[in-house]
């Protein structure tokens, strides 16, 4: 059935027993096999929509199904096809990387010995073969990150749900995580991303949702979103200096000196770089080298969290 | 990151999957857990109680009981205590193994890993509450064995002694359970055994008849469950008891119905676990 979404939730909406409004009606679609990114500031709903999802937060109304399936009317079988990497630390310090992915396989039915051997293959695969028998409280943060996929990977999930994985773990073990998470996809695996990490979502994800205040302000392709962006900054190094008042007038190019080295120019997409040049170039300015600024998504997030979808007011999202 | 290949096939979608054998070795695992983790900590779960209860005969059955002489049936009263020690030790060791155990897993938020499986709420509970029944029975059985090098026993009723330390293992861990599912902090999950089960244990016959006690204490004492434990116990040891053995079956197969529901009745709405 290649039509049936992974996860659909239709008016998904939770109010908690203090009062607080974490989702107020989330409709979402992700297609099978598909790198999709969940975004949104702290506090916006992400953590509660995986929670309801992953049967941790009791929705108040809606419903969601998993490649067709009834999180209401079969929640075990949805289950066996959710694998959950959650935000903060959830396995038995006091226990092992190998007891504890055995343990969780045995809680989904699968037989001792396939267990054993899938927990010495995710275990191996994510490099933290060698901690195996020791007891978790042992493992340093990334080491920990790494046992949770692991163990997220036992049942071998259609549909992998990554709540910030990679928070706070170096740039090493981060790349080698993504490859790996990469290559589950690749091999068929739907993926639900949440990170902070824009650009994580940004080269890893095909589609994207965002989310604020419980509500979806966007969700499209990553593609179509940054075309959304029609602004770009660059960062423009002029090592032989730059006096305060010597920047020339660019018609529809906004300059700025950033340091007597340094130069930042923000224009249109459209926008053609000749003339910013030229003009620089009147002046006996020369550039020796340029950069992007930031990262595009970061801009459109900082832009949609803080204005709403661009066009629309917020209430209408 | 590295690969290796193995042949790790089990494929929940595919045809003939199995829910029941799912759910089995689910059943399996989580009481294998509990096994383990009482194993592992032996010197908190197993020595200590060996050691209060050595107390209890040496004191109370050996330099007391030797004062008193014969009581009820014509057995000695370290005969007499014994079977309430015994069962004494194994609600004690029930109840604070699966509170221990099930609050840990809250508080070290690890229960998440049973609530995100596919695991139905009726697996969760029998895994935790066969655990606990276990440790009650290890722990029953080496009291008795401990209770052999001070006295002479010949159990009566095999039977009826091993259904009674199941029911009676069985009521206080899912009492023990019900406990930790409530509980917020740790001191919660000692409020029951010190300020209702200790007392309820103490004045539930197992160092006296209730035959003894007068009006209207005697009949106080009959509302309390864990008297209806101690002698249908001890009439399976002594073929002696304050009550009719039927009437106390029927208080403990009463008391488990009534706790079973309303434990997994919550386990299903996710008391104390899901917000």
């Amino acid at each position: 059935m290649p039509d049936v979404p992974a996860l659909e939730t239709l008016d998904l909406l939770k109010t908690y027993a203090n009062g607080v409004q974490a989702l107020k009606g989330v409709s979402l679609r992700v297609p099978p096999g598909d790198f999709f990114a969940l975004l949104g500031p702290n506090g916006a709903g992400k953590s509660t929509l995986i929670g309801i999802l992953s049967s941790l937060v009791n929705p108040t109304s809606g419903g969601a199904r998993v490649f067709g399936i009834s999180i209401h009317r079969d929640r075990g079988a949805v289950m066996r096809q959710i694998g959950l990497v959650p935000q903060e630390m959830n396995f038995n310090q006091f226990e092992n990387p190998f007891d504890i992915c055995v343990n969780v396989a045995g809680f989904y039915g699968i037989p001792r010995r396939i267990a054993v051997q899938r927990a010495e293959k995710y275990l191996n695969e994510l490099r933290i073969w060698d901690k195996a028998q020791q007891p978790t409280r042992f493992m340093s943060g990334g080491m920990k990150r790494r046992l949770m996929i692991a163990r997220a990977m036992m049942n071998e999930p259609r549909l992998l749900i990554l709540d910030e994985p990679t928070a706070g773990v170096d740039i090493e073990i981060r790349r080698s995580m993504w490859q790996f998470i990469t290559g589950i996809n690749r091999a068929g695996t739907t993926v639900i991303l949440t990170t902070h990490y824009l650009e994580e979502a940004e080269s890893l994800c095909r589609n994207i949702a965002i989310i604020d205040h419980g509500n979806i302000v966007e969700n499209t392709t990553m593609r179509a979103l940054l075309s959304k962006l029609d602004v770009e900054n660059f960062i423009l190094d002029v090592p032989a200096g730059i006096a305060a008042d010597a920047l020339p007038d660019v018609p529809d190019v906004k300059l700025t000196r950033i340091d007597a080295q340094t130069l930042e120019a923000e224009m249109s997409k459209q926008h053609d770089l000749n003339s910013l040049f030229a003009a620089l170039s009147s002046r006996g300015i020369t550039v020796t080298s340029m950069r992007n600024k930031t990262n595009r998504l970061e801009e459109l997030f900082v832009r949609l969290v803080e204005h709403g979808r661009p066009g629309e007011s917020r209430a209408a999202a | 990151m590295n690969d290796t290949s193995v042949d790790a096939t089990w494929d929940a979608n595919a045809p003939g999957f199995s829910v029941a054998r799912a759910n089995a070795i689910a059943l399996y695992t989580i009481t294998r857990r509990e096994v383990k983790r009482m194993l592992r900590i032996w010197t908190q779960t197993l020595i200590p109680p060996a050691i209060t209860m050595t107390l209890y005969f040496v004191i109370f059955g050996r330099m007391i009981g030797s004062r008193i002489g014969t009581v009820e049936g014509g057995f000695n009263y370290m005969q007499y205590i014994v079977p309430g020690l015994v069962m004494m030790s194994v609600i004690t060791n029930s109840y604070g193994n699966i509170t221990s155990s099930f609050f840990g897993s809250k508080f070290g938020r690890y229960v998440e890993e049973l609530l995100a499986s596919p695991m139905p709420s009726w697996v969760v509970l029998a895994g935790y509450v066969i655990g606990a029944v276990l440790r009650g029975l290890l722990v029953g059985a080496i009291v008795l064995l401990i209770a052999l090098f001070f006295t002479s026993l010949h159990i009566v009723h095999p039977l009826i002694t091993l259904t009674t330390v199941l029911l009676g293992s069985t009521i206080f861990s899912l009492a023990g359970f019900i406990n930790a599912m409530f509980a917020k902090k740790f001191d919660d999950i000692a409020i029951v055994p010190t300020f209702v089960l200790a007392p309820l244990t103490y004045l539930g016959g197992v160092f006296y008849s209730v035959n003894a006690l007068g009006s209207p204490w005697r009949e106080i004492s009959l509302a309390n469950p864990i008297l209806y434990m101690v002698n249908a116990f001890r009439f399976g040891v002594l073929g002696i008891s304050d009550v009719d053995v039927w009437i106390a079956y029927s208080v403990m197969a009463g008391f488990a119905v009534v706790l079973a529901a309303i434990a997994l009745t919550l386990l299903h709405k996710g008391v104390g676990l899901r917000s």
